[in-house]
């Protein structure tokens, strides 16, 4: 019956979203003063703020540092209070460990590492509250903060999610949908050449539904980048109105 | 890098300037800084604050969890401070990096939390022995600029404030057990009455003279801090010494009476703001 209720016979989602249709997506760059770069993004109900270092000198063990490339360093973490139960670490469970990893894999991909051999790049997200896709929210809050800290990449890097239910492919989906709905795909591209960073089925599909679904997740990423281009434009121009031309 | 590293001659000038009352922003020694406080910022916390303080930003999150109530203490509910430097304020925070400042200030908490006469526990208790609330109160740093455990305890006492506690009704089974039953309404609640929940006032001895709401650089000045937790009626429910310094009793007695003062007038502008009544 959960399926039933998941999409309607209008083709109404449980949010009252068309399955084509992302949540209110609204972000903010340069949030806090101390870092190089920061960024917030609200993404529906999900809440989260990133933050960059560097590049800077390796800390800790200098036998990180890679001779050829910069090292990124990932830190992902939950507040205790953003899930609906208390989480009781922010950051050190498996979950958590392995975003990190997904997140440093991810960037890696699209920063021009070459650029900063021997050097280190920081990034810290800290999910505030969690109402699914988190891990999308993580990249396009981080891409931002990046963005902010002035650090070459090839493109935005841009991430979206998207399920399939009832014989329909729906994008975006939140919290709700994510528990119920069974399958769930995460995907991060670069725009520009519609390449897929990063890509991860969870659950079960259908081998001839991945491509719908895939197809729906690409178009999710395409109006996220939509959002994020703007709301880089008007933060240059802000800042270009402080300086006086 | 989020460290402020100060040369002599800006050490000497800030000293120079404290001793004239004069402070680098403008402010004399005993004047507090303007902050922001926002209420119910995290939807899914029963209660939640954000205070953000010149480059300082807190955001506390309480949760009501029911749980058991401690052996010794029955007929009481549980307070729990949990606090989380983030690796966003200072990558200095990263993995535990952050514990040993976050144990310092989730101590400080409970400390100055820990008297009777502040929070009423027993009204955190369900069913005597058997069921209680307990409150979870986490507090993460997202910016730290000075001024730490003032801001913290302002967000924790405004974050009490805006939280809501489900009313819950008790029947008694055949064997003598209570069962919960929560309502469904979500506007049947109870709120918790802060009145008296201490405020921490940091006092920064810098010279010879002292210092309220100290920022970074003033901070990295001071040879000791005094932490003073103070509620609305002036009673200090603890004190603590902070940094490496050493201080005269004289001078701890005159640092105390001082926060002292500026904790009431401090308690009494929160509890207004909160309240709507500014």
């Amino acid at each position: 019956m959960a399926g039933m209720t998941m999409l309607s016979d209008q083709g109404l989602r449980m949010d009252g979203r068309r399955p084509t249709e992302l949540r209110k997506l609204s972000c903010r760059l340069g949030v806090f003063t101390q870092a190089d770069g920061s960024a917030y993004i609200e993404q529906g109900n999900t809440k989260v703020l990133a933050t960059v270092y560097g590049p800077h000198e390796v800390t800790g063990a200098k036998s990180k540092a890679l001779h050829d490339r910069v090292l990124v360093n990932c830190q992902y973490s939950m507040a205790t209070f953003s899930t609906g139960e208390r989480k009781r670490r922010p950051r050190g469970d498996r979950k958590s460990i392995e975003m990190t990893l997904h997140m440093q894999q991810t960037f890696e991909a699209a920063i021009l590492t070459q650029l900063y051999p021997k050097s280190q790049i920081d990034i810290f997200v800290e999910v505030l509250q969690s109402d699914g896709g988190n891990y999308c929210a993580s990249i396009n809050a981080a891409t931002l903060a990046l963005i902010d800290a002035g650090i070459p990449m090839k493109d935005i890097v841009c991430a979206c999610s998207a399920s399939f239910m009832k014989e329909t492919a729906v994008v975006d989906i939140n919290h709700l949908e994510e528990t119920h709905a069974g399958t769930e795909i995460v995907m991060a591209i670069l725009p520009k050449t519609e390449q897929i960073v990063f890509l991860q089925i969870n659950g079960r599909l259908h081998e001839d539904h991945v491509p719908k679904v895939i197809d729906m997740g690409m178009k999710g990423c395409r109006d996220v980048h939509t959002v994020l281009t703007q709301t880089v434009q008007s933060h240059i121009a802000d800042a270009m109105a402080t300086m006086g031309e | 890098m989020a460290e402020v590293l100060l040369s002599q001659a800006e050490k000497i000038f800030i000293v120079h300037g404290v001793e004239d009352n004069v402070r680098i922003d403008g402010r004399s020694c005993l004047e507090y800084r303007s902050f922001e406080i926002e209420t119910g910022t995290v939807s899914n916390a029963s209660g939640s604050a954000r205070v953000r303080m010149a480059n300082t930003d807190i955001l506390v999150g309480v949760k009501a969890e029911l749980g058991v109530p401690a052996l010794r203490k029955p007929d009481e509910g549980k307070l729990e401070f949990f606090v989380d430097c983030s690796a966003n304020a200072n990558p200095k925070f990263e993995g535990r990096g952050g514990e040993e400042l976050a144990n310092d200030i989730a101590s400080m908490l409970s400390q100055a939390y820990g008297d009777k006469n502040t929070l009423d526990m027993r009204k955190l208790c369900i069913a005597d022995g058997q069921h209680c609330w307990i409150l979870y109160i986490d507090v993460l740093l997202l910016e730290v600029g000075g001024n730490l455990y003032d801001a913290v305890s302002l967000a924790v006492k405004s974050a009490l404030y805006d939280t809501k506690i489900p009313n819950l009704t008790l029947t008694t089974n055949e064997e003598g057990q209570v069962e919960i039953d929560l309502s469904d309404d979500p506007f049947d609640y109870s709120e918790i009455d802060v009145e008296n929940c201490p405020i921490l006032v940091t006092c920064c001895k810098i010279g010879k003279s002292h210092v309220i709401d100290p920022s970074v650089e003033e901070e990295v000045c001071s040879l000791c801090r005094l932490v003073v937790s103070v509620t609305r009626t002036g009673h200090i429910t603890s004190t603590r010494k902070v940094g490496a310094g050493s201080l005269l009793p004289e001078s701890i007695a005159e640092m105390v009476s001082t926060s002292r003062e500026i904790g009431i007038s401090l308690n009494e502008a929160l509890l207004n703001k909160l309240k709507g009544r500014i």
